[in-house]
């Protein structure tokens, strides 16, 4: 049975576990229609243009993984930011660990969306804010349609979260082949601040295919920064579905780091619904064997006197492919907006593909937008220079590449996100030089 | 030390270098004078180990070892230093790293461990003290944003850090004012010993003022066509390289 035809079957064993009489459901019963309609995308769509599914599909998938994995803290650990003190939502094939996690009530809600979803006190969140923001279509729509697990959560007014959040998607050995269809709310609420680090980690050799959707409200000057590790084994493909809505003078920053997996994906979508916004959206990718990380981002500029920052960087080695497409809507309403967008790409091998498309839209006439792409290779004066100061070729070539990559960094507020991001930049470029990272 | 002999060299089939001959021992200074597209630059560029440049004819020794076949970072290792006419912004690397990762991978390439971070230090310090280099400086990226002649003193300070048996100074000269010229005049100075060497590749004759060269060279269509002592400068000053193209034709 291909893949599509046994997830729109599941769904009715999947209705025997949730409640169908809740609201939501009526949610998760438009969305599996959809998805019976639209099916999965393929080349044939504009924004899939560079990107086949059809390599991460023909996998016999299980769409309900049976069985409880133990997991020790320590065989996880390396996976965690554990230098500093944070809070943890942890899922392991999909189910909450409670094991390892660190949630917490006391004053904001970091927990489930399972909970979320069912319990009375979090009714009124739920039908305001869930699937609010996310599109309903394609792997949205999928998602939407087993929505039942992930991270919730929800900071009111005027709170400065104290520490991190990292919420970790584990995948174990115990399937042939698994599907994950995680689904993140997060609402911070005026004037509070909150910073977030997920990363989706497999410990197999079996195929995982996770499609996720995280949906993130930023109200009224709150401040959201978000990171994404994306450094998974090369069994491992993902689709990243973010949507974030930004209320006025709010400020949102996303930074995605895509090293690993073997398929990758992320749509990553901005709407601006207010004035004075900021909304930043970085990335590095480093890429080889026979990797493919896709980014298409939009940003939509739906108010007047916004700002949007996007800047991406990628490394393609080997037989790798980087696709990234970048789409900027300005209505006709949003003037005084500025509007940035850049990325360059280094390619360091004759087979290694990337594509880039900037798509800009632009209806008002009051308006700063730029964007530049480049594609090249390192600079070979550059090259001679190091390696006559005595840096050999290797190192050369890495150090460059490190200090192309490294200066997205800049950005990135949390010290040990920065030095842990570094540091794999380093290991993936296999920098070995004389002076501390 | 050095000793070039018949040295051709192309660039994409286009002869620059057409049979140089050159002898350097230890403890001389010698100038190349020129004018412009005479194969000054290009000259450096082949000692150094540029591969952009193919060597069609002759052979360059250095300690009576044949470099030709070594690249640029060996080349290094064995004490070979080119300060660059156009120094390359580096974003990413400060200049401390930079020349932190040089001196270790040379020291690697010698066989000795890396410099103790201390000792690092003191000669970071020591150095660009000397070269009146502020620290602030040393921690931003290589030659981003630098002027001309911070970008110039930088090459200097590296040279001094690594401290090689050979230095050439591609027209080290050019964007610097006159104080700057001194300061970076003295740092070479200082550095010069009776075991080490320096060719000065220059334009003018401005800064053999400061730096005061044994011989002087004047290249013309790849070739030295007229060797002398530093009168020489002073006569190419005043006259012009004129003289010496019609020396040559006649």
């Amino acid at each position: 049975m291909e893949l599509k035809e046994k997830l729109v079957a599941s769904f009715m064993a999947f209705e025997d576990q949730v409640d169908v009489d809740a609201p939501v459901h009526d949610i998760r019963t438009e969305a599996i229609k959809k998805f019976e309609v639209e099916g999965f995308p393929t080349k044939k769509l504009e924004a899939w243009k560079y990107t086949s599914l059809n390599p991460v599909l023909k996998f016999d998938y299980s769409v309900f993984p049976k069985t409880e994995p133990k997991l020790q803290y320590g065989d996880i650990k390396q996976y965690f930011l554990h230098d500093i003190d944070t809070y943890k939502i942890v899922f392991v094939d999909g189910k909450y660990s409670s094991y390892l996690s660190q949630t917490t009530h006391d004053g904001i809600d970091v927990c489930l969306m399972s909970s979320a979803l069912t319990k009375p006190k979090y009714r009124i969140i739920i039908e305001n804010y869930f699937n609010k923001a996310a599109k309903n279509e394609g792997l949205s729509a999928l998602n939407t349609a087993f929505s039942y697990e992930g991270a919730y959560i929800h900071i009111p007014k005027n709170k400065l979260v104290d520490k991190p959040i990292q919420i970790l998607h584990l995948a174990t050995g115990t399937e042939t082949g698994l599907m994950l269809q995680p689904r993140n709310l997060i609402i911070v609420d005026e004037n509070s601040h909150l910073e977030v680090i997920e990363r989706h980690q497999s410990l197999t050799e079996n195929p995982v295919l996770t499609n996720s959707v995280t949906e993130i409200f930023a109200n009224k000057r709150a401040i959201v920064d978000y990171y994404k590790v994306q450094n998974d084994r090369q069994s491992a493909s993902l689709i990243d579905n973010t949507y974030i809505s930004q209320k006025r003078e709010s400020h949102v920053s996303v930074h995605t780091f895509a090293f690993g997996g073997k398929l990758t994906r992320n749509n990553l979508n901005f709407y601006q619904n207010g004035e004075r916004i900021n909304s930043t959206l970085k990335g590095v990718t480093i890429i080889g064997d026979k990797q493919h990380v896709d980014h298409n981002t939009l940003v939509h500029h739906q108010q007047p006197n916004c700002e949007s920052h996007q800047d991406y960087k990628s490394i393609v080695g080997d037989s790798a492919t980087g696709v990234f497409n970048g789409k900027i809507i300005v209505d006709k309403i949003a003037q005084k907006t500025n509007a940035f967008q850049a990325n360059n790409n280094l390619i360091v091998s004759d087979k290694a593909t990337m594509n880039t498309k900037p798509q800009l839209e632009i209806f008002a006439d009051d308006v700063k937008c730029s964007h530049g792409c480049t594609i090249g290779q390192l600079d070979e004066s550059a090259m001679f220079y190091l390696r006559s100061r005595g840096i050999p070729e290797k190192e050369a070539r890495a150090l460059l590449m490190f200090a192309f990559s490294n200066d997205i960094l800049s950005s990135v507020k949390i010290p040990e996100v920065k030095q842990r991001i570094t540091k794999l930049i380093a290991e993936k470029l296999n920098v070995k030089l004389g002076f501390d990272l | 030390m050095l000793k070039i002999k018949n040295l051709h060299a192309s660039i994409d089939d286009k002869a620059i270098l057409k049979g140089i001959n050159l002898e350097v021992k230890p403890g001389e200074v010698h100038a190349i004078m020129g004018p412009n597209g005479s194969g000054k630059s290009t000259l450096a560029s082949v000692i150094a180990g540029k591969d952009e440049f193919e060597v069609t004819k002759g052979s360059i020794l250095f300690e009576n070892e044949d470099i030709q076949e070594l690249d640029p970072e060996e080349r290094a290792h064995k004490g070979i230093f080119l300060s660059f006419q156009y120094p390359i912004e580096i974003p990413g690397v400060t200049v401390t790293n930079f020349i932190k990762t040089a001196i270790n991978e040379t020291r690697k390439a010698q066989g000795l461990e890396e410099m103790p971070a201390n000792e690092m230090l003191k000669k970071i310090r020591e150095k660009s003290d000397f070269l009146e280099i502020n620290r602030k400086f040393l921690s931003r990226s290589l030659n981003e944003g630098f002027s001309g002649g911070e970008k110039k003193r930088n090459e200097i300070f590296q040279m001094a850090m690594l401290e090689p048996k050979l230095a050439i100074l591609d027209e080290t000269d050019s964007g610097l004012d006159i104080d700057a010229l001194r300061v970076v005049a003295n740092g070479v100075n200082k550095l010069k010993s009776k075991d080490n060497a320096v060719i000065v590749i220059t334009h003018y004759q401005r800064l053999l003022e400061y730096i005061v060269p044994d011989f002087v060279h004047v290249l013309h269509n790849g070739k030295i066509v007229k060797s002398g002592t530093k009168e020489l400068a002073h006569e190419l000053e005043s006259k012009g390289y004129d003289w010496i193209k019609e020396e040559v034709t006649a």
